[in-house]
């Protein structure tokens, strides 16, 4: 092709359509709970997932196109289990997937002619709150930290908005699946508002676990996470205050209340009774 | 400099492309490294992506003429292995020695070792293979089951063992010999079984109940006696726990119980309810309960001589 193309005009061709492609998607969020990670991800496909394991304490979250962000992730997994066994399993850390990804998909950003349409976050779950790490790598191959919760992909800045407005330090993993599930209501992340068990896919990294703390919460946990969701004030319900009145004063006096939750969450979640009071607002559900 | 990045011409980043993760392809492709992967084995990638991870590797020719050298022999050995299937389940019980030489190189040795949530693993022979085979395949059955999101079956993860172990010829030849015992609670099924090897691979089923190592022969006519089809659990913990004891009579190289410093056998089991160690208070209980009764009838229990 004989026809000259400025790199400035290339590299912004590239990068549209990449943004374009992840945007046509559906928002993920990742977000701190008292106990751990908590990921949520809009997917009604049961086997072809957007959330994984990636090492003991590590997790991977992914939107875009399944076929690039599935070979990224089989990557990061061969990398961490490769430096794992070539070293030590303490060794393999979310920051150095972080910036495994980065590099690679840096380099394909610049050198292939189609750039990956993907946007990922890598969450390591630490022994106290302030070991997390999340950090969310771009299609271009930028990285950044992103402390306490992050909504990528899809309409990102509603989502974002909207998560920012619900999410406080130590939640409950109740609390925290509320806020993720209101800010993946929020208006702008496609048409549906009100999310079925089957089209939510959610995991945890659990602080408390040793050895693999990565667990997915599928069928009647899931159930009952919604269901405390819709009945918590300022939860789920199709965003009812766009000035987060209700949330807000949820969220400033649960917070202290927490730390009576901060046990491993297999059972069912203990919380679930001690929310609702001194809330005030009835359940709008 | 252009030359340099294209790699047509040796400069700073030039090199093994894989010591730097990146395989140069044709211009616009995007970089390989671990991206791509045909296979979901860990250890088949470990072969062409480091060799030099894999365990056993060889021994250079000049340390080995013949028969295995003698610093060969005095390498730390692991002993004696008793595996039994129980009702519901399977145990698996290793003693604590391991032998350099005439020597003990160590009293508290461990030697088995979970291998994933169904199943387990034990080894005999060099004490260093050994524990690079056990965490080489930790890794292996982690690692499908991250790929591929799903465990491997259970004859999936004998047959990955056995081209370990057959991996480990050459090494085994000079030797470096080391053969595991695996033990897997059967999904499918809901039973418990065992899978044996010899140095050149496997997997042997054994239906019943097994022993490998120095120890093994003593190990297994005692197992023989005590063994019952069905047998509960516990039984079969103290069954394997009685045979290790036997071992210990009478091979040098098996360590009993060791009462003055409280080292006990390793016990595992793995049912339904996934792989369990028992706890080193559980274990002391079983083989104080052992040697009480030894105390009694050295020998051990007697079998009647005619089923009734």
């Amino acid at each position: 092709m004989p026809f000259y193309v400025s790199p400035e005009q290339q590299m912004r061709d590239k990068a549209d359509y990449a943004r374009k492609g992840i945007a046509r998607g559906r928002s993920c969020v990742v977000l701190q709970y008292a106990g751990g990670i908590l990921m949520v991800a809009p997917n009604s496909s049961s086997a072809l997932h957007k959330i994984s394991e990636i090492y003991d304490r590590i997790a991977f979250a992914a939107v875009g196109r399944y076929n690039e962000y599935e070979n990224l992730r089989k990557a990061g997994v061969t990398y961490a289990d490769i430096t794992g066994y070539q070293f030590d399993r303490h060794d393999v850390t979310a920051r150095g997937i972080a910036n495994y990804y980065a590099s690679n998909l840096g380099t394909i950003f610049t050198e292939s002619p189609k750039p990956w349409e993907v946007e990922i976050v890598v969450a390591e779950v630490g022994g106290q709150p302030d070991g997390d790490q999340i950090y969310r790598i771009t299609f271009d191959g930028s990285v950044t930290d992103e402390p306490g919760f992050v909504a990528f992909g899809g309409q990102a800045d509603q989502v974002s908005a909207a998560l920012k407005e619900h999410y406080s330090e130590g939640m409950s993993l109740s609390e925290a699946f509320a806020a993720a599930l209101s800010a993946l209501s929020a208006p702008g992340n496609g048409e549906r508002t009100e999310f079925a068990a089957s089209q939510l896919e959610v995991a945890i990294l659990e602080r408390a676990r040793d050895h693999r703390t990565f667990r997915r919460i599928r069928a009647a946990r899931l159930e009952e996470l919604i269901a405390e969701a819709r009945s918590a004030p300022g939860g789920s319900a199709p965003d009812s205050a766009p000035e987060g009145s209700p949330a807000s004063a949820a969220s400033g006096p649960s917070a202290p209340s927490v730390p009576s939750d901060s046990g491993p969450a297999t059972g069912p979640d203990p919380s679930s009774s001690d929310r609702g009071t001194g809330l005030g607002g009835g359940t709008p559900l | 400099m252009g030359s340099y990045l294209d790699r047509s011409q040796s400069g700073p980043f030039a090199g093994d492309p894989r010591n730097s993760g990146r395989v140069p392809g044709a211009a616009g492709s995007p970089p390989a490294g671990f991206m791509n992967r045909q296979t979901s084995s860990f250890t088949d990638f470990l072969a062409s992506h480091s060799p030099g991870l894999l365990p056993g590797g060889t021994v250079p020719a000049e340390v080995v003429q013949g028969t295995p050298g003698q610093a060969i022999r005095d390498l730390p050995h692991a002993t004696t292995i008793v595996a039994a299937v129980c009702d519901g389940g399977v145990v698996l019980a290793g003693d604590r020695r391991a032998t350099a030489g005439s020597m003990i190189a160590k009293r508290d040795v461990e030697k088995v070792f979970r291998s994933d949530e169904f199943s387990a693993m034990g080894y005999a022979g060099t004490g260093s293979v050994g524990i690079e085979f056990v965490r080489l395949f930790q890794v292996e059955l982690e690692h499908y089951e991250k790929m591929e999101g799903r465990s491997l079956s259970l004859e999936g993860k004998a047959n990955r063992l056995a081209f370990m172990v057959r991996g480990n010829l050459g090494a085994a030849m000079q030797g470096l010999v080391v053969v595991p015992l695996f033990v897997g609670y059967d999904e499918d099924s809901g039973h418990g079984r065992i899978f044996s090897y010899d140095v050149a691979g496997g997997p042997y089923e054994e239906s019943r109940f097994y022993s490998i190592g120095s120890g093994s022969l003593f190990a297994r006519g005692a197992l023989k006696k005590f063994y019952v089809d069905n047998m509960p659990t516990r039984d079969a913990v103290l069954a394997c726990v009685q045979a290790l004891y036997d071992a210990a009579d009478d091979d040098s190289a098996t360590g009993g119980p060791d009462l003055t410093r409280r080292i006990f056998p390793v016990v595992a089991t793995v049912t339904a309810e996934g792989f369990r160690k028992l706890p080193e208070a559980e274990a002391e209980a079983v083989a104080q309960e052992v040697v009480q009764n030894r105390m009694i009838r050295p020998d051990g229990p007697s079998a009647p001589l005619l089923n009734s």
